[in-house]
Order: structure tokens, then C-alpha cells, then sequence
């Protein structure tokens, strides 16, 4: 549905986390297999500690200790 | 009764007025089954307590599905409204008095965007990945069922009152909340595929004489900052919270019932939502908050204020079931009935 030449397909990075692109949307991975969002939107994971991969599931968050700051 | 499991009549049904829990839960039952309102006491008590929290349910419930026996107009009645004021106005004092005043919208987000290293003992979710037991999790289920069963509703309220960029992306993620066009995927009823898979009934409403004050309130606080356009600010704060923590609390939560050896269909609610939320987090904050951000800037304060007081009020939450938990007691008020089929 966006991806057409009058109306390219947005691509947004966020820094430390998920490139997200407009869905539907295919990943093909290293060995070929293919994994489909049909979400209107998808967190392609860059980070590659998902559990999820290739999608994002929050795993690039940073981790603090207790006590420690969070800001 | 309310104990059947066809789901199209769960879906039609209307709920049963609860017990009073005091004199304002009594007053409002009494109205709304067709008595007067009566004199409204002086003072209206604790703030979290359950005959407030009850009586403002009740009232905001109107909004939702209504009760068995009650009118549908009873929902603009100028005498409810005028009680419910009462009790909304005590109930926003308080939250205000109770959370930081820091006005820094992104610092409060960015408080919820980090995880602690290893378990974190006052968690509810890191409880029961590590500890909990079936019984729990389908306590843990019933209470929010409360919520999840209207899932994404009260935040359909903010709609009419954004605009542009922050309009286009609350939609978009309330369109995936609401199935996609797939009434089989909205997640509301993926929770009631949850709640059938831990043997719990899934009629609208049918936990809430269980529910305990702490977890009405988590519910009336969606309900008081969708309602009001004045708190749209407050609203907006809530979900991004909301979209920001249910990652990897999700992902906890799948994988007790994992563990506990629940069905796919509970699994697959939490699932979903490590994905979708992971997704979700990305547009609220950078679109929905940003969006309206830019648009109103006044309301940054406001949206640091939604993402405290629903801090404030799981952390209650929490803190209750936790409690109730390690004493090897029930967290509700009225115990669940012992599921049809026993799961290993
Ligand atoms: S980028 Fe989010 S888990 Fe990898
Ligand atoms: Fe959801
Ligand atoms: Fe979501």
C-alpha cells in the first residue's frame, strides 16, 4: 500500500534500537527463510539480541543495576 | 447466571451490579438500580479505597458497557455525573499530591526504557517468570481482565482532541490493538482466548467483585484521563507508559505461562504483545508524545504526570499482589472458582 513511486515506503532509525519500516513487510534472512509483518508497522531488529529476530523485542534496552541511575 | 463460556454470549451480556463496599459504592448501586442518589457524605473518604475506587468504577462504567438493569441514558444522568466529580476531583488530588512534579515528559519516559540487570524482587512479571504458580497467574489474569477485556478503549477517547502527526499515530496503533480489521485478533479477545485457556470465565465484568480497590484504580485512571479532554496530556503520558513497559514485561509473562504449562492461546496474548509493543513504544514516543509535543507544549507537564501516576498505581498494584503472594493467600476478594479441567 505506501510503496509506490509517488509515495515511497519511510524507513525510520532509531539510534541504539530497531529500524522501523512500513509494513507489510518480508525479511529474508542469512539462510534465506522469509519472516512476514503484516503489522502497519515493523521493528526490524539491529542489535541482534532479540529473541524475537528479526524482530525487535526490547532487547537493546540498556540494563542498570539497582540504585544505579536511570537518566 | 454470568458462569457461561459461549463467547457470544459473553459479549452480550451486561454485567451484574456488585456489593457495596461502603456508604459511595452504596449510594451509586442504589441509583443506578433506580433509587435516589441520596445525601453524598460530607467527606468522601480515602482516596484508593475500595468504596471510592468501587463507586467511580461503577460511574465510569457507564461509558463502557453499562450494568445489567440500567438504563443506557443513565450514562449522562446530571446527578451521576455530579457525583462522580465529587470522587474524580478527591481521586486527582491525590495522585497529584503523590507524584513527582518533575514536568519533563521524555525524562519520565526514559526512566521506564531501561531494565535491571538479573530479577527484580518487587516485579510482579519477574515474580512470576522465576516463582509463580498457575494459581497466581490466573489470579494475576482475572484482575485484568478488568482491563483487558475493553482493551485500548478509554485511549480511543483521545482521538477527536490530537491532531496531525500525534492523530495519525495514535491511530495506527490503536488500529493493531483493535485486530487489524481482524475481530479474531483484537487483542481484547486474544486476552479472552487467554482467560479460557486458564479455565477462567470470560463474561464483561464478571471479576469485579473480585478485583481489590489497588485494581480498580489502575482501571478508573484510564477512564478519568480518557474522559476528560483536559487530562488529554495525562492520557497520552499513560500510554506511552503502557506501550514503553509492555515489552519485556510481556515477554515474562509468556514465559510463566510457559513454565506453568498453561495453553498456546494464553502464551500467544503475551507473545503478540512483545512484538506489537515493541513496535508500539517506537511510534508513541516518537509520534504520539512528539507529535503532540509540538502541537501543545503546554501539556508537557501533563504527559510527565500520566506516565508518574500510572507508575504509582501499578507499583500499588504490585505491591498488593506480592504481598498477598508470599503469604500463600489470595490477592482477591473473592476466591476463583477451581477451573473445569485441571492442567498439569
Ligand atoms: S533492536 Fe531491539 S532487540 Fe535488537
Ligand atoms: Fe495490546
Ligand atoms: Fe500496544
Amino acid at each position: 500500500m505506501p510503496n509506490d513511486p509517488e509515495r515511497p515506503r519511510r524507513v525510520t532509525v532509531e539510534p541504539g534500537g530497531p529500524v522501523l519500516v512500513e509494513g507489510p513487510v518480508e525479511v529474508v534472512g542469512d539462510d534465506g527463510t522469509v519472516t512476514t509483518s503484516r503489522r502497519f508497522a515493523a521493528a526490524i531488529c539491529t542489535c541482534r539480541r532479540s529473541r524475537t529476530y528479526p524482530w525487535c523485542d526490547t532487547s537493546h534496552r540498556r540494563r542498570v543495576k539497582k540504585g544505579e541511575e536511570t537518566s | 447466571m454470568t458462569t457461561t463460556m459461549d463467547p457470544r454470549a459473553a459479549a452480550t451480556a451486561r454485567p451484574l451490579l456488585p456489593e457495596p463496599r461502603g456508604e459511595l459504592s452504596g449510594a451509586v448501586v442504589r441509583a443506578l438500580r433506580g433509587g435516589d442518589l441520596g445525601p453524598w457524605p460530607a467527606t468522601v473518604g480515602d482516596p484508593y479505597g475500595d468504596d471510592l475506587q468501587l463507586a467511580l468504577y461503577l460511574l465510569y462504567e457507564l461509558h463502557y458497557q453499562g450494568f445489567d438493569g440500567v438504563p443506557d441514558d443513565r450514562e449522562w444522568d446530571p446527578a451521576l455525573l455530579g457525583a462522580r466529580r465529587t470522587l474524580e476531583r478527591r481521586f486527582l488530588d491525590a495522585l497529584r499530591a503523590d507524584v513527582p512534579h518533575d514536568g519533563d515528559a521524555e525524562g519520565a519516559l526514559a526512566g521506564l526504557l531501561v531494565e535491571p540487570v538479573g530479577h527484580d524482587e518487587n516485579s510482579v512479571s519477574h515474580h512470576l517468570k522465576r516463582d509463580g504458580e498457575l494459581w497466581q497467574l490466573r489470579e494475576y489474569a482475572a484482575l485484568r481482565s478488568l482491563y483487558h477485556l475493553k482493551e485500548a478503549d478509554p485511549h480511543a477517547w483521545v482521538i477527536p482532541r490530537l491532531r496531525g502527526r500525534a492523530k495519525a499515530a495514535m491511530v495506527a496503533i490503536e488500529f493493531d490493538e483493535f485486530g487489524g480489521g481482524r475481530p479474531e485478533e483484537i487483542h481484547a479477545q486474544l486476552f479472552a482466548d487467554l482467560m479460557t485457556d486458564l479455565g477462567l470465565d470470560t463474561t464483561y465484568g464478571h471479576y469485579l467483585e473480585a478485583a481489590p480497590a489497588e485494581a480498580l484504580a489502575t482501571v478508573n485512571l484510564m477512564s478519568l484521563f480518557g474522559l476528560h479532554r483536559a487530562l488529554r496530556g495525562a492520557l497520552v503520558g499513560h500510554f506511552a507508559s503502557v506501550e514503553v513497559t509492555s515489552s519485556p514485561g510481556s515477554r515474562r509473562l509468556a514465559e510463566a505461562l510457559r513454565r506453568a504449562g498453561a495453553g498456546p492461546a494464553a502464551q500467544r496474548f503475551y507473545d503478540e504483545h512483545v512484538e506489537a509493543d515493541a513496535v508500539h513504544e517506537q511510534v508513541v514516543r516518537r509520534d504520539v508524545v512528539g507529535g503532540l509535543l509540538a502541537d501543545e507544549p503546554h501539556l508537557e507537564a501533563d504527559i510527565a504526570f500520566g506516565v508518574h501516576a500510572t507508575g504509582h498505581l501499578e507499583d500499588r498494584l504490585g505491591a498488593h499482589l506480592l504481598r498477598a503472594w508470599r503469604q500463600g493467600r489470595s490477592a482477591l476478594r473473592v476466591p476463583l472458582a477451581e477451573p473445569p479441567t485441571t492442567t498439569g
